[in-house]
């Protein structure tokens, strides 16, 4: 199953069996390295020295054993400095206790742990459950059920996921999938403020885990197949009014657009681009919906986030670069006023959202220091930018990738295949990656020890066959049949260690249905992912080797965390159930024998009804 | 003979305040007023009852033309949008033996007409009604309920799956795996 292996640049560890050769830009840094390691190996150090590539200690501060966001910090690294389950152990891990959340869909959250209580969120109906992790067998505290309207599950494009709570100030943030933003208060569960801010009839929804910035809850809408016009919102987290609101289309006014906006490419400057880049009126309907993540530098004082597709998917409706969809803009948090803006996939041709995780470090890049911003992207890429100014240093595929050639880091644009080019009344066949992307939302984890990025991701490919299509307000606007396939090589998903420095794979493992979990890995060097099989594994953070695994009783797409409990022991813990996009067919029992149900991706997904079932179970495990 | 004519007076006024309320003791219909909503269970106390059946239903269920219709109107009003090309996304799959609110041509008619809680919208005033019967009528082709000779046969386009015309009755043979 694997690959390659090459570690990465870091010293100090008596395990470490190579230096990477890749790193040739370092040399002369590697072989100072080698000769400090040197005796520190002999004499089994422990103490390693300042990793190369960290992330910002203002957005990632010391690990207090909590896990309080999905995405563990603001700097998004998913990396836990808990070490009492390491390589060595891991294979000794056992179930602590489980809890059914009583929801059969596809459980995407992340709990969360804030002292001695765990807080979990469920795909629709959204009900919260806070666990009391003080007592044998984690009872039950609370729970409160917001009640959302069952209609939303009709404008939810892939299942009626959740991606997860946010907690601050004694408060738990959560979003519903009709539209609400709500505040619990943590102890009790009882319900502070609830701000409706998303309209189901015009096809919105909120799939999104909120972030809490600076004393304000950062929300985005999903409906990118409904022609919804996507919007990041701040609401206060005091009483959930509105702050401010930034629109991903439209004039430069919705955009929030104004004299501090310095984009670092030439495509990205002009006024109203979001407007003339579209066809008459289409921006109203054009999605670039915000459902993904959020990162935030305190130091900069700004937040990261992607924007998603544009619609209708057929790019023959649209003509122009279609501003400000599948790109990523970075704003001040206090005024949503936006920094600068780059686009993934200008004119996106094949639902490449821009949403992923952005993951903030500081590193030498070439020599010098720079604030960077990684993000494995649904096209395929894996860019790094400069987080100050979002300049583009590096782009490399971490995958199969034929939908483009690359991207021109002089302008900055996206190259297209013109083999792979859709539109209306023609089939284009075998366009890798598919419209799930290289990776989707399922996001990545960065271990400052091993200054490798570990991504779970596809491996997948389409036909695509653009159709024309109505706007019908709360209906789909999509105009695209899909059917996918598996990737090359057969395998529908792998987990993929890169190394950022080295711009390059570490190794590679593959599973064979898309991995469509997130990842977390901690300072044991171990890394945790699920698969759609049910599979919760570990594997060595250096070498990729399956350390320990365990079935759950459905298919994992959710988030691991890991956490110390009041015990005083390390614990980690994942929701199975499988849903999502990729698990569609099993929580909507979808028919296998349409090649284009849920656009496209039970095609390649068939099988998936033999190897799991529905399920909604938190299991949390320990060392014995 | 005044005294006479005042009471009369009187009465007649204090009579007329006296206005009964309106009982209807005799429904006009057993089934009540408006349209007639379908049945979508066969739990029905006392036993069950032939549902009501519409006589548009028959003439278009097995009439080429409308068949054809339908699987046209299913893209534009994008029905395909959520259920595919009868697989299902976001809504249910079609070509299943599996009927939530009932197979029957009367059932998908007011399944399309006035949507149902958990996410099917009402296309009440957006679709003309033969057309809602033309759609319900491709819908049960998907799932192998249309006479071969009648259903739309293949694509010109992507094959998402066999032809109308040739799906097996999902009831019987074609039993979603």
């Amino acid at each position: 199953m694997k690959q390659a292996t090459q570690t990465a640049v870091f010293c100090g560890d008596p395990a470490r069996t190579d230096l990477p050769a890749a790193s040739r830009k370092y040399l002369g840094v590697l072989t100072a390295m080698l000769l400090t390691c040197v005796p520190l190996l002999t004499a089994a150090s422990e103490a390693p020295p300042a990793p190369a590539i960290s992330p910002p200690a203002a957005a990632a501060p010391p690990d207090d054993g909590q896990w309080t966001m999905p995405a563990k910090n603001y700097a998004s690294t998913r990396y836990s400095e808990l070490a009492e389950i390491n390589e060595g152990n891991v294979k000794n891990l056992q179930v602590a206790f489980t809890f059914s959340t009583g929801v059969n869909k596809g459980q995407e959250a992340a709990p969360l742990v804030v002292g001695n209580t765990m807080y979990i969120v469920t795909p629709f109906p959204n009900i919260v459950y806070a666990l009391d992790l003080s007592k044998p067998g984690a009872p039950m505290k609370w729970k409160y059920e917001p009640n959302p309207e069952p209609a939303a599950q009709g404008v939810a494009c892939c299942d009626v996921v959740n991606r997860g709570a946010a907690f601050a100030d004694g408060r738990i943030f959560f979003n519903t999938l009709d539209g609400h933003t709500i505040a619990l208060d943590a102890n009790s569960g009882r319900p502070i403020w609830n701000a409706h801010i998303g309209n189901i009839n015009i096809g919105e929804t909120i799939t999104m885990a909120p972030l809490v910035v600076k004393g304000k809850v950062l929300v985005g809408n999903s409906g990118g197949e409904m022609g919804v016009r996507g919007w990041v919102k701040a609401l206060d987290a005091g009483d959930g009014h509105i702050v401010w609101t930034a629109y991903n289309t439209g004039p430069d006014k919705d955009v929030l657009i104004g004299p501090d906006f310095k984009p670092h490419y030439e495509m990205d400057k002009g006024k109203d681009l979001g407007v003339t880049t579209w066809p008459p009126e289409a921006w109203k309907i054009g999605g670039g919906n915000m459902w993904g993540w959020i990162s935030y530098d305190p130091d900069l004082n700004l937040i990261f986030h992607g924007t998603g597709n544009p619609g209708p998917w057929n790019p023959d409706l649209r003509p122009g670069d279609n501003k400000w969809t599948s790109g990523i803009f970075a704003r001040d948090p206090d005024t949503g006023a936006a920094k600068w803006f780059y686009q993934w996939s200008p004119h996106d041709l094949h639902d490449y959202d821009g949403i992923n995780e952005q993951v903030l470090l500081d590193m030498n890049w070439h020599g010098k220091p720079r604030k960077v911003l990684v993000r494995p992207e649904r096209n395929g890429y894996l860019y790094v930018l400069d987080r100050a100014t979002g300049e583009v240093l590096s782009a490399k595929p971490y995958g199969p990738v034929n939908s483009s050639k690359g991207v021109d880091l002089k302008t900055g644009r996206l190259v297209e295949n013109p083999d792979k080019l859709t539109g209306t009344g023609k089939v284009v066949r075998d366009i890798c990656p598919t419209a799930s992307g290289l990776k989707d939302w399922q996001p990545s984890a960065f271990s400052p020890k091993t200054g490798l990025l570990y991504i779970p991701h596809n491996n997948l490919c389409m036909d695509e066959e653009g159709v024309e299509v109505n706007y019908i307000a709360g209906t789909p606007y999509v105009g695209m049949n899909v059917r996918m396939i598996p990737g090359p090589g057969g395998n529908r998903g792998a987990f993929t260690a890169w190394d950022i420095a080295a711009e390059k794979p570490a190794w590679s493992l593959k599973e064979n249905f898309p991995v469509w979990s997130g990842a977390v890995v901690t300072a044991g060097d171990v890394v945790f992912y699920g698969t759609m099989e049910g599979w919760f594994k570990a594997v060595s953070a250096k070498t990729g080797d399956l350390l320990w695994q365990f079935k759950t009783s459905s298919g994992i797409i959710g988030q691991p965390i890991t956490y110390r409990g009041p015990d005083g022991h390390q614990y980690v813990a994942i929701l199975s159930g499988v849903g999502g996009w990729a698990g569609a067919i099993v929580s909507g029992d979808l028919d296998p024998r349409d090649a284009t149900a849920a656009l496209g991706f039970v095609n390649a997904m068939k099988d998936l009804k033999n190897a799991t079932t529905a399920g909604g179970t938190l299991y949390v495990f320990r060392l014995p | 003979m005044r005294p006479v004519v005042a009471l009369l007076l009187f009465a007649s006024l204090a009579l007329a305040a006296c206005q009964r309320e309106e009982r209807d003791t005799r429904p006009q219909s057993a089934l009540g007023s408006g349209e007639q909503p379908t049945p979508v269970t066969t739990l029905e106390p006392g036993g069950q009852r032939p549902a009501p059946t519409d006589n548009k239903a028959a003439s278009f269920e097995a009439n080429a033309f409308h068949l054809s219709e339908g699987k046209r109107l299913f893209g534009w009003f994008n029905c395909s949008g959520c259920h595919a090309n009868g697989g299902g996304g976001m809504g249910p799959a079609l070509m299943d033996e599996k009927w939530i609110y009932g197979s029957s041509m009367e059932s998908i008619h007011a399944t399309i007409r006035d949507g149902r809680p958990n996410g099917m919208p009402s296309f009440r005033d957006k679709i003309p009604d033969d057309q809602i019967w033309e759609l319900a009528a491709f819908v049960r082709s998907l799932s192998g309920n249309a006479p071969s000779s009648a259903a739309p046969s293949r694509n010109d386009d992507m094959m998402a799956h066999p032809s109308e015309n040739r799906m097996p009755d999902a009831a019987t043979l074609g039993k979603s795996p």
